[in-house]
């Protein structure tokens, strides 16, 4: 089931939330909205859920394969929605929770209750959480929880899986892990599903495609390595990874990094920690001269702190590079951009810092 | 649409059906009856409310009926902190006991408070004879009323301090021992501005509840003008002779200056929050 | 913790003083009543206090009191549950005016709550030309002393159950629609399971106040034997004509009721708190 979202905007009180989103969502994927708080990916979740409305007097729509869905109350969207803090039945068992679904059925589509336990029994053994059907909701883990939350959903076989901030609230080793099983449970079922995260790094391992959402507006979409090897914004840039960022000004359309102010429009230079090399001679292109502040051996790899414009810069290099040119602590050296971005003034400001 | 600026939306069903039912039923029993209150007041004009409630007995119910509700919560303050405290601190096998207790007077239909309160402390009772002899009357004098009135105002206290100590951490007070405060220093400056809020609530409910008490204290009362006829009394008095007019004057002034006493009593807790940065 | 001898004999005596002081105040202020009443109310032995409470009149104003509470109390349930839903999953404008609105019967004192329902149908009330015309009698009838229960036990259920539902929020039914529920199985398995314990402690509490309302219904009822007579009212009538261990006798019967409704508050408040935990 493919998902379309046609110019969707949604306002709560005086904050846009969604400001005129289009957005197309293969069937069959895992698609991840990512994004910071308030960037509106959740909200963009709940509309298509159907648990919120897009603002009234807008043509803005949900299209399930084609056919507009936008009128449809959630209870008849068909729609597997996992919610972030679960929201499981609390008085009712494990059992109970799953088949809540197929109990609630009109009378004349209503699984027998031999259909149903099959169905229950099948899905629980899905998640490997069969041993747990008489259990309650409060007597559960919190990763135990969220498998059980999303066993429910697919009991109405539902035509999209929605997922808001699966992983939110577990701890990491637990996040890791159910991170890995949702991958590997997509690849068994192939429901199309979208899933909400403001980890860059959960996005970019478990998803098929990453939509980056910043104020109510979608930044770039495209598959992970797309995404992170070629970011279409500074904010797509910031938002995936670590970041060092120097400040210059165009003179004769170079940008310049020296210390002494120049004329000409500011620009900023965006490397990644691994994009730089430490060099003991200026290069050929834009050489940035730093000194070192400290150097990390203990790590895959080799982390040195320096400070250039009277700013921290971080280096990541492999072990084997670093013992070739070691430096040590109050050393003058040059950083050397193998990939680089530049952006001018008419990239917008974004606060999310390094 | 106008319905999305009144409401916000929301996926839930019903809004409409439970609004609209919670309105309807609210006017039907609430907003139109006592709407019949005030406007029924306004019809004797301003001079026959003002002849009315300025009568020496009106005045005097109002004095007995305010002078003992604010003695009856001024005693049940020390009552309730005292059982509260007990109740969050103290250490007794039968504490859940006493705590289910504590609600009895809630529980207990005011009328059948008042006449076991008047059995207890009438003059021809062990009790009264006892206090008697120490030359105090309780049955049928002001006392009484005060009595019936911590009665029933006890709980309010108690229930509004309670949770408030409970929620107090004991690490405050250690933090106040270790900065080398005494056991009545700490309890000065940390324990009761932390409480004062509740106490100052469970004061006020006790107090409202004790202005407007009919049942508990009509049989103990004596029931005799200008010394121990309670305003609520009066109104019902004024019923019997159907002067209707004299009822809804009192009523409406017995209303107002409680609402005012309330008001006031808020604005001293809004000043003492601020005072205490609570 | 280890403490030293001195100071544990310090902490047992404060706690002594401590039970000593309260269990005065509830023994003087809760158990002594209590007693009277017991001791009054079996002053002639148990046969009479069976006598007392059987007699017709007392047999009248139970089943009347029965009748009123049947009747108060269901209706101001679902007025407290639809209340809820309304203001607790809702965010609309004068949302708080109606909060307060709903807790207004309780600033209201009783002899007010009745006077009311006087002006609006007593015999020169609003619909009291209008009522007598067609031989309706609402004031010292019994409609009366119903409207005038459903006035001071309007906010019980309503005021239990809106800070509880307000604080579950609406996951929990947001998740049953987006499985289909409709909007009434939604209400009727996931949120009535949910409030249970806070429903049945608000209906206790209204139930205990409906059955012992005295100032409101006294000044409605017109105290007409065997007719309009509640068992509170009765009480009252017994006790000022001097027939005390009759009055006491159906006290007993009420005073009965006030242990009960404690008891039942107190399982249900243990319950609801384990089923929260």
């Amino acid at each position: 089931m493919s998902i379309s979202i046609r110019q969707v905007s949604k306002t709560f009180g005086a904050f846009r939330a969604l400001d005129g989103v289009n957005l197309e969502v293969p069937s069959g994927g895992l698609t991840a909205l990512l994004g910071p708080s308030g960037s509106g990916k959740t909200t963009l979740l709940r509309i298509v859920a159907g648990l919120e409305s897009v603002d009234e007097g807008t043509s803005g729509e949900i299209l399930f394969d084609g056919q507009p869905v936008t009128d449809n109350p959630v209870n008849r969207r068909q729609v597997g929605f996992v919610f972030q803090h679960y929201a499981l039945f609390r008085h009712m068992t494990v059992f109970e929770n799953v088949a809540f679904g197929l109990r609630v059925k009109p009378r004349a589509q209503r699984p027998s209750q031999a259909e149903i336990r099959e169905r229950v029994q099948e899905l629980l053994r899905l998640v490997q959480l069969e041993q747990l059907a008489q259990r309650f909701p409060s007597q559960l883990s919190g990763g135990q929880r969220q498998r059980i939350a999303l066993a429910r959903a697919l009991a109405i076989q539902p035509r999209v899986l929605l997922l808001d901030e699966p992983f939110g609230a577990l701890d990491a080793q637990v996040r890791a892990e159910l991170r890995r099983w949702l991958r590997h449970l997509h690849d068994t079922i192939h429901v199309t599903s979208i899933f909400v995260t403001h980890d860059q790094e959960e996005a970019l391992e478990v998803a098929d495609r990453v939509v980056v959402m910043n104020r109510g507006r979608i930044e770039q979409v495209g598959e992970p390595n797309e995404v992170f090897q070629n970011p279409a914004t500074e904010f797509v840039m910031k938002f995936l990874g670590d970041v060092n960022v120097f400040h210059g000004r165009l003179h004769n359309a170079e940008p310049v990094f020296t210390g002494e102010p120049a004329a000409g429009d500011a620009v900023r230079l965006l490397v990644r920690p691994h994009d730089l090399t430490v060099q003991m001679q200026p290069g050929d292109g834009v050489s940035l001269q730093a000194r070192v502040y400290r150097v990390l051996l203990a790590g895959s790899l080799v982390k040195i702190e320096l400070t250039s414009q009277g700013r921290v810069v971080q280096v990541h290099v492999p072990h084997e590079t670093y013992r070739a040119t070691p430096v040590v602590a109050g050393q003058e050296v040059y950083l050397v951009p193998k990939v680089s971005r530049l952006y001018g003034a008419e990239a917008e400001a974004i606060e999310y810092v390094i | 649409m106008n319905r999305l600026k009144f409401k916000q939306n929301s996926v839930l069903p019903g809004f409409g059906l439970s609004l609209g039912f919670t309105v309807f039923y609210l006017s039907l029993i609430v907003l139109v009856p006592l709407s019949a209150l005030i406007l029924r007041s306004a019809e004797g004009g301003l001079e026959g409310f003002w002849r009315t409630v300025s009568q020496p007995r009106v005045l005097a119910s109002f004095r007995v009926t305010f002078a003992s509700a604010l003695q009856a919560a001024l005693l049940n303050v020390v009552f309730g902190v005292t059982v509260a405290w007990f109740l969050v601190r103290g250490r007794f096998p039968l504490k859940r006991l006493v705590d289910a207790l504590v609600d009895l007077p809630f529980a207990m239909p005011t009328a059948v408070s008042g006449i076991a309160l008047t059995a207890l402390l009438a003059p021809n009772s062990a009790l009264g004879l006892a206090l008697a002899r120490l030359g105090v009357q309780v049955a049928f004098t002001p006392h009484g009323i005060t009595v019936a009135m911590i009665f029933i105002g006890l709980p309010f206290v108690i229930r509004s301090v309670q949770p408030a100590l409970a929620d107090l951490s004991a690490e405050l007070e250690e933090a106040a021992s270790s900065l080398g405060a005494t056991r009545a220093q700490t309890l000065w400056r940390v324990v009761l501005p932390l409480l004062a809020p509740s106490i100052l609530s469970g004061f006020t409910l006790a107090f409202a509840r004790a202005l407007g008490e009919y049942g508990s204290v009509v049989f103990i009362a004596g029931n005799m003008p200008m010394r121990t006829e309670i305003a609520s009394l009066l109104i019902i008095t004024k019923l019997e002779q159907f002067d209707y007019t004299g009822a809804t004057a009192i009523a409406v002034a017995l209303l107002a200056l409680s609402l005012l006493g309330i008001l006031a009593i808020n604005l001293i807790q809004a000043r003492a929050a601020r005072h205490w940065g609570n | 913790m280890k403490r030293g001898k001195g100071r544990n004999r310090k902490g047992w005596l404060a706690n002594a003083a401590l039970c000593a002081a309260a269990l005065t105040v509830i023994g003087a202020l809760v158990v002594l009543p209590l007693g009277v009443i017991l001791a009054e109310a079996f002053s002639g032995g148990w046969r009479l206090w069976a006598a007392s409470v059987a007699e017709p009149e007392a047999r009248g104003a139970i089943l009347l009191t029965l009748a009123v509470t049947a009747l108060a109390v269901p209706l101001n349930t679902v007025f407290g549950v639809a209340a809820a839903w309304a203001l607790a999953k809702f965010r609309f404008r004068g949302r708080s005016l109606l909060l307060t609105l709903v807790d207004l019967p309780f600033a209201v004192s009783p002899v007010i709550a009745g006077l009311i329902f006087v002006l609006v149908f007593g015999r020169s009330g609003w619909f009291g030309g209008w009522l007598a015309e067609r031989g309706l009698k609402v004031i010292f009838g019994t409609p009366g002393i119903v409207l005038a229960t459903l006035f001071v036990t309007f906010p019980f259920v309503a005021r239990e159950l809106i800070p509880l539902m307000s604080e579950q929020g609406s996951e929990e039914e947001q998740a049953a629609l987006s499985l289909g529920a409709s909007g009434w199985k939604t209400f009727f398995k996931v949120t009535l399971p949910n409030i249970k314990w806070g429903l049945l402690y608000g209906i206790i509490l209204c139930n205990a106040r409906a059955m012992g309302e005295f100032g409101a219904v006294s000044v409605v009822s017109g105290h007409i034997r065997g007719e309009t007579l509640t068992l509170p009212l009765h009480v009252e009538v017994l006790y000022n004509e001097y027939n005390f261990t009759a009055a006491f006798a159906c006290a007993s019967l009420l005073a009965g009721l006030a242990v009960v409704t404690i008891i039942l508050k107190t399982v249900v408040e243990l319950k609801g708190a384990r089923d929260a935990a």
